[in-house]
């Protein structure tokens, strides 16, 4: 016997059945198998990788201590949002999402995976139920790629360059959009202008809007409610100016909200995008983002649309049911590189815990959910405002996040938010990087997750920093 | 939720037209049939019409589909004879005089039939016989040739006898077809039978998409439309001011014109300038004298199949035009699908000087979509 | 007793349930789950939540959602997974271009349970995600290893979103140096479509090489397209057919010499691992699929990773944060200033990055090596099976070994009898294999299959799956109604329309679906 290592996941690892196959395909060696292979491009020896840990058990400790060095969300109370927020995941999302079906599947055909596809297409029709849209793919890779390519969708409906954003937009999702616009031939390039925001009431200053719209506006995005957690009230007047201006209204939603909050297809979205992390899954350290975007039944806007989308159709069997790619060439797959910006991996596996938390919940749960996490955030704005040199920063009604503004305090929102740290609290996000005249702000986070306990807690923690 | 019970299709109505004498040139040497000359001289040395066969063949292959089509079939031998060896219900379109059949009863029936509305004109014969249906059907109704002449150079037949049937299947069984267009060839018969190979194009029709009988799966309908679109846009937005652009033929060409607002000349050249059309189907010297007067640019499509770029369709371009403009005053435009189909995996140019034929080889770039190039060899 | 694979057909058939679609299961009233209230003081002290939404923002209508019963919402999505084919029922080895690896299932419940990641916030002080920027800063250090490269950056979701981001990367690299004259990139046809696409959303125009008999691009065509306009070149190697370019340095040292960077998509890296690395060859930046090669699960596409590795020269220009480590701690680095800034939220998709973590720690150097060897063994051996088979055929470089798949042709069996790839896929699934990865378009080669035979099959899965071919084969010659009429055990037909682009046949949600109904272009199950 040689001491070759067999590994459990190489099943021709075993010596004795690779020579009878290397016998089989003329080879005395392994290394003959590379013979097109020059040999000055080969490695010499073996490369450097740390020493391999190769028992189950080993590897199993040996990553949970690695992973024990994190703090989570459920030792901690939790107030953190800004763009992934913590939401409850049912037990049946993580039961189908877990299936070794789902998870090992690839890009098999329609009648093989027909169950795939299905989902696929519940998963599609209740967002677009939840939105009042029509059409919608599969999930993108985050929010700030639907946006992206939002902005790109206008760009080629509309023939203008020019974005309106508000400034109270999704940094991240700003940072990726402005990468996202760019072009190699400078001429094609977007160009992304800011709306300022009205500094009382945290929602959209509709005069500078009016002053920036024009007839070279593509689209103007809204954010509802906007990274600042303000519900944009103005919503359906802002989609009027930006239509009658010939641009695209773009509505970045939280579906979250949309039990209680009006559906962007009523009041006026042309296109509608966002992230569908709270929809049954978890934080993930920001690793289950996804993108949506959705549209109108209209084939100017559906032919725009990068990703795969799968429609229904018959089989050979008349009558019988069957679901298949539709509208193929708009891709790159396709088309290279005149389809539609690039598809690609995304985040197929998320439409089935998605479609799975949209079935358990129902028209009621979504509006339960909506009223339990407004009760709460309003109750923590509250609690929290109580504080002596602590409130909420914006007059505007807000959903689950709010601004709280240390500046009375006589504090810096660095120093509480480390006080707070100590005493278990992820007490919410830094505004300074990205608004300036937020500097001792942070946005904080309440979902149907936050218990009054936990709340209570916070007040008590932020009552005693701001003394200390 | 109940399944429905198995609807029942529509019927469909194919015309069916058999050039009976096509094909008996080859078997008895004669390169082609077309002529009374060479047809009787063909019946004299013993051939037999073996088109009636193969296109007997292809309905055979077919004749699951009996309660799915009725053919519109012309007269006699030249379909009637056919349709009637099978189970499939059929009506006769037009008249035949007695004696010999002749191009002028293929161009009256097939004429006939598209007035009948059929949804598609199945035909045997061979590069002759497509163009005669070209000339009574153009773009109009779409077709399906049977390969059963001399000459198969045209990309509207089938690949062989069984595919021709299997193509009539599956027409039949999709609800909703596509159709992209295919070129005519045929190649000058006096000269082929003098030795020399020199293929022309005459014509476009249009053929079904048959994605399953056809070689590319991607190679028609809709993206090839976008495609073509996108070869347009690159071609106008790299025109200059005050240059003369002649604008070749070809269906990769044409939307370059339409782009333009223009119209064509369906198998001409048409110069442009700074955007107006500056003379229609121009002759070589009038190109030539273009040269002499400013910039010149020609906007060339590869010919499929055989990868012909200069010497065949283009007469036009002259070697001396050739000469006075240089290679890099050649804009080819072609789809990737086109260029996969060339067979020998490069272009062949035959411009009558092998001189200039050597000075053009090497790797050019070909516009094949909206800033979209593939580098492509040719050979002399 | 123990089967021979070499000629035992399994006999298989699909779970088949005529599902309802999730809205025709609905009964009024139903509830699928309690969502939790707010506490009673809450709602004594601050009222009812959704009260304080502006007028013109409340809801009016409810979302038309299903209202369906726990049980039976968990019996409907249990019965579609069952109507699915993933790579743990059915041995994959047939989606070639896409490496289907058995992913560990110790990796699987660390990603999908360990709450030390799954409940771990983005934005938490970085004190407390020490063990997640572990995982990150080491992964990386060994793909840096595997590669040759200086420094990788995870944040892509798949391997065209790496593509892009290299892509980015390019463009932003020449603008730093005044270089704006670049607006060209050089691909060849049989490189993933993405090498074309994402740096035509980068703005670039794509110049693409036809191979040559031997399966790749003459080196004189590209040098023909080379010029200052070029700002680089994206290629994989080996191709999709499985054929290695042995003059890959030439090709670059080309490119180099023009002034343009060197793209090296690794997506086909699986079978040349430990073997040959990019850095040697001279790539400047390169991507690998860890949703590939390192062994996470495709998900149906996705969530995945594409990590986009780069000499240092180019580190300055890749998306924020960077992880880094100070002595015995690790942060965030996001003073970039030439950062193309950020291309997907947050830190892209951690738990893949850290099954990338798991699986190369498991094989370590010896175990990574052995994974590549036996792939392209598999590759190899499952060439020899398949070219005996009649009717297939195997296209440029004969005699050449080819290095972890194969693009095969069934063009020959369609001269025969009509039959060609797409209805040879039809039947797999009535043998238990999900059906094979055809090519990306365009289709070079006719009738095209393309297999990739991971390092994770046994030769009796290669000898299965041999033989169903061979049975497929022999089908078509001798009985075309089975295979006409294919396939006959999975849970619907066979789905012929290449593609729907007619406006009112299309129908990808319920409620369009419901419209098309009524306005008579479409008909109801």
């Amino acid at each position: 016997m040689s001491n070759k290592t067999i590994f459990p996941y190489i099943p021709n690892s075993v010596p004795e059945i690779q020579e009878a196959m290397l016998k089989e395909v003329g080879a005395s060696d392994v290394m003959d198998l590379y013979e097109e292979i020059p040999k000055e491009l080969r490695v010499k020896g073996m490369l450097d990788l740390p020493e391999p840990i190769r028992d189950e058990l080993g590897i199993k400790r040996h990553i949970d201590k690695i992973l024990s060095k994190n703090r989570n969300c459920n030792e901690y109370d939790n107030f953190l949002g800004a763009g992934c927020a913590q939401h409850y995941v049912p037990a049946v999302c993580d039961e189908i999402a877990g299936r070794g079906e789902l998870l090992t599947c690839y890009g098999a055909e329609t009648w093989a995976d027909h169950g795939k596809y299905q989902i696929f297409f519940e998963y599609q029709s209740m967002m677009a139920e939840l939105l009042e849209m029509d059409f919608l793919t599969v999930p993108c890779h985050c929010g700030g790629q639907a946006v992206s390519t939002a902005f790109c969708m206008s760009n080629r409906i509309t023939g203008r360059k020019k974005i309106l954003v508000p400034k109270t937009m999704t940094p991240q999702n700003l940072m990726i959009a402005k990468n996202y616009v760019k072009s190699a031939i400078e001429e094609q390039a977007l160009i992304i202008e800011a709306v300022e925001y009205d500094p009382e009431t945290g929602e959209m200053d509709l005069a500078d809007l009016r002053a920036k719209l024009d007839d070279k506006t593509a689209a103007v995005l809204i954010e509802n409610p906007n990274y600042l957690g303000v519900i944009e009230s103005q919503g359906e007047e802002i989609g009027r100016l930006a239509r009658e201006a010939g641009a695209e209204f773009i509505v970045y939603a939280d579906p979250i909200t949309l039990g209680v909050m009006e559906a962007p297809g009523n009041y006026g979205a042309t296109i509608c995008v966002g992230d569908l992390h709270g929809l049954g899954l978890h934080l993930q350290c920001g690793g289950a983002q996804a993108g949506y975007i959705a549209c109108r039944d209209d084939m100017k806007y559906m032919m725009e649309f990068k990703e795969l989308v799968d429609g229904v159709v018959e089989t050979t069997v008349p009558g019988e049911i069957g679901y298949t790619v539709v509208l193929m060439e708009r891709t790159h797959y396709a088309m290279r590189e005149k389809g539609r910006e690039f598809t690609g991996t995304q985040n197929n596996l998320w439409t089935a815990p998605i479609a799975v938390y949209l079935s358990l919940m129902g028209p009621k749960g979504m509006q339960e959910i909506g009223d339990t996490i407004m009760t709460k955030s309003q109750y923590a704005a509250m609690r929290f405002s109580q504080i002596p040199g602590v409130k909420v920063r914006f007059t505007g009604t807000f959903f689950k996040e709010f601004v709280l503004d240390y500046n009375d305090t006589g504090k810096t929102e660095a120093e509480i938010r480390q006080a707070m740290l100590e005493e278990k609290i992820f007490s919410g996000a830094a505004l300074k990087e990205d608004y300036p005249e937020l500097s001792e702000c942070a946005l904080v986070c309440v979902t149907e997750m936050t218990t009054m306990e936990a709340v209570d807690h916070m007040a008590e923690a932020l009552q005693k920093a701001v003394q200390g | 939720m109940h399944r429905r019970p198995k609807e029942v299709r529509d019927v469909k109505k194919i015309g069916f037209l058999v050039n009976p004498v096509a094909g008996v040139g080859g078997r008895v040497g004669l390169k082609g049939s077309d002529g009374a000359r060479i047809q009787e001289m063909a019946k004299k040395l013993g051939a037999v019409p073996e088109a009636s066969l193969r296109a007997l063949a292809a309905l055979q292959k077919a004749s699951g589909l009996t309660d799915q089509i009725v053919f519109l079939t012309a007269p006699g031998v030249m379909g009637e004879d056919v349709v009637k060896q099978t189970a499939f219900p059929y009506e006769v379109v037009g008249t035949l005089p007695d004696g010999a059949t002749t191009a002028e009863d293929t161009i009256r029936i097939a004429r006939e039939i598209l007035e009948s509305q059929a949804d598609l004109l199945m035909f045997a014969g061979g590069d002759g016989t497509a163009r005669n249906v070209c000339e009574a059907v153009g773009m109009e109704l779409p077709v399906l040739g049977i390969p059963a002449g001399v000459k198969i150079h045209s990309a509207v037949y089938a690949y062989n006898t069984k595919n021709a049937g299997e193509a009539l299947e599956y027409f039949c069984n999709e609800s909703r077809n596509r159709y992209e267009e295919a070129e005519v060839m045929d190649i000058d018969e006096e000269a082929f039978r003098g030795g020399t190979v020199r293929a022309k194009l005459y014509g476009y029709m249009r053929i079904p998409v048959l994605h399953r009988c056809m070689q590319s799966v991607k190679s028609g309908g809709y993206s090839e439309k976008e495609h073509v679109a996108g070869i347009a846009e690159s071609v106008v937005s790299q025109m200059t001011p005050g240059a003369y652009y002649v604008v070749g033929p070809g269906t990769t060409t044409i939307p370059i014109m339409d782009r333009l607002g223009l119209p064509h000349t369906l198998l001409g050249m048409d110069i442009v300038k700074d955007g107006k059309l500056i003379k229609a189907d121009a002759a070589e010297k009038d190109i030539y004298d273009l040269t002499k007067k400013g910039e010149v640019y020609v906007i060339l499509t590869v010919i499929g199949g055989q990868g012909h770029l200069f010497g065949r369709g283009n007469q036009q371009i002259s070697p001396r035009i050739l000469r006075a403009i240089g290679r890099k005053h050649c804009m080819i435009v072609a789809t990737k699908s086109k260029l996969l189909s060339i067979a020998a995996g490069r272009l062949t140019v035959d411009t009558g000087d092998i001189e200039l034929d050597m000075e053009l080889a090497g790797y050019v770039r070909i516009i094949t979509g909206y800033q979209d190039s593939v580098m492509f060899k040719i050979e002399s | 007793m123990r089967r021979d694979y070499k000629t035992y057909l399994r006999r298989f058939h699909e779970a088949k349930w005529d599902e309802e679609i999730i809205f025709d299961l609905s009964v009024p009233g139903q509830r699928g789950i309690i969502v939790p209230a707010a506490e009673a003081q809450m709602v004594e002290a601050v009222g009812k939540g959704s009260s304080k939404i502006p007028q013109g923002m409340k809801r009016k209508k409810l979302p038309n959602l299903p209202e369906v019963h726990q049980m039976r919402v968990n019996r409907h999505f249990m019965r579609l997974t069952q109507e699915v084919m993933g790579a743990d029922v059915t041995p994959d080895l047939s989606q070639g271009t896409c490496t289907m690896k058995y992913s560990p299932k110790v990796q699987e419940h660390t990603a999908a349970r360990n709450e030390n990641l799954i409940d771990v916030h983005p934005l938490q002080d970085v004190s407390t995600i020490q063990g997640i920027l572990e995982i990150y800063k080491k992964t990386e250090e060994m793909v840096c290893e595997i590669s040759g490269m200086d420094a990788f950056n995870f944040h892509a979701g798949g391997g065209a979103a790496a593509c892009y981001e290299g892509a980015c990367v390019v463009r932003a690299y020449h603008k730093s140096r005044g270089d704006d004259k670049r607006d060209e990139i050089i691909t060849t046809i049989f490189s993933h479509p993405c090498d074309a696409g994402a740096p035509s959303t980068a703005g670039y125009k794509v110049v693409t090489l036809m191979p040559n008999e031997d399966g790749i691009p003459d080196l004189e065509a590209m040098k023909a397209a080379l010029s200052e306009r070029t700002a680089a070149i994206f290629i994989t190697n080996p191709e999709d057919t499985g054929i290695f370019n042995p003059r890959i340095k030439e090709y670059v040292d080309a490119a180099h010499e023009a002034g343009a960077l060197c793209y090296y998509d690794q997506a086909n890296v699986n079978g040349i691992m430990g073997i040959t690395r990019a850095r040697e060859v001279g790539f400047d930046i390169i991507h690998y699929n860890l949703h590939k090669t390192f062994s996470s699960p495709h998900g149906g596409m996705g969530p995945g990773c594409g990590a986009l590795g780069v000499r240092e020269f180019l580190k300055p220009f890749l998306p924020v944060p960077r992880v880094e480590k100070d002595g015995e701690h690790y942060y965030l680095d996001y003073d970039c200033p030439e950062s193309i800034g950020k291309i997907r939220t947050f830190m892209g998709n951690a738990h893949v990055v850290l099954r990338t973590y798991m699986w190369i720690k498991q094989m370590g150097a010896e175990g990574i090596r052995e994974a590549a060897v036996c792939s392209v063994l598999n590759n190899q051996y499952l060439m020899k099976q398949v070219s005996k088979i009649k009717g297939v055929e195997v296209y440029y470089a004969l005699g050449k070994r080819r290095i972890e798949q194969c693009r095969y042709s069934w063009n020959k069996l369609k001269e025969d009898t009509g039959f060609g790839t797409v209805d040879v896929t039809k039947r797999l699934i009535d043998f238990g294999m999900q059906h094979y990865w055809q090519s990306h378009h365009p289709h070079i080669v006719p009738e095209p299959f393309t297999l990739e035979p991971t390092e994770s099959y046994s030769k009796d899965d290669l000898d299965e799956y041999a033989a169903i071919l061979t049975e497929i084969s022999r089908e078509c010659y001798e009985e075309p109604e089975v295979i006409r009429s294919a396939p006959h055990n999975a849970p619907i037909h066979a789905i012929l329309t290449d593609e729907v682009d007619d406006f009112d046949k299309i129908a990808v949600t319920w409620r369009q679906w419901q419209k098309r109904i009524q306005a008579g272009t479409m008909k109801d199950a």
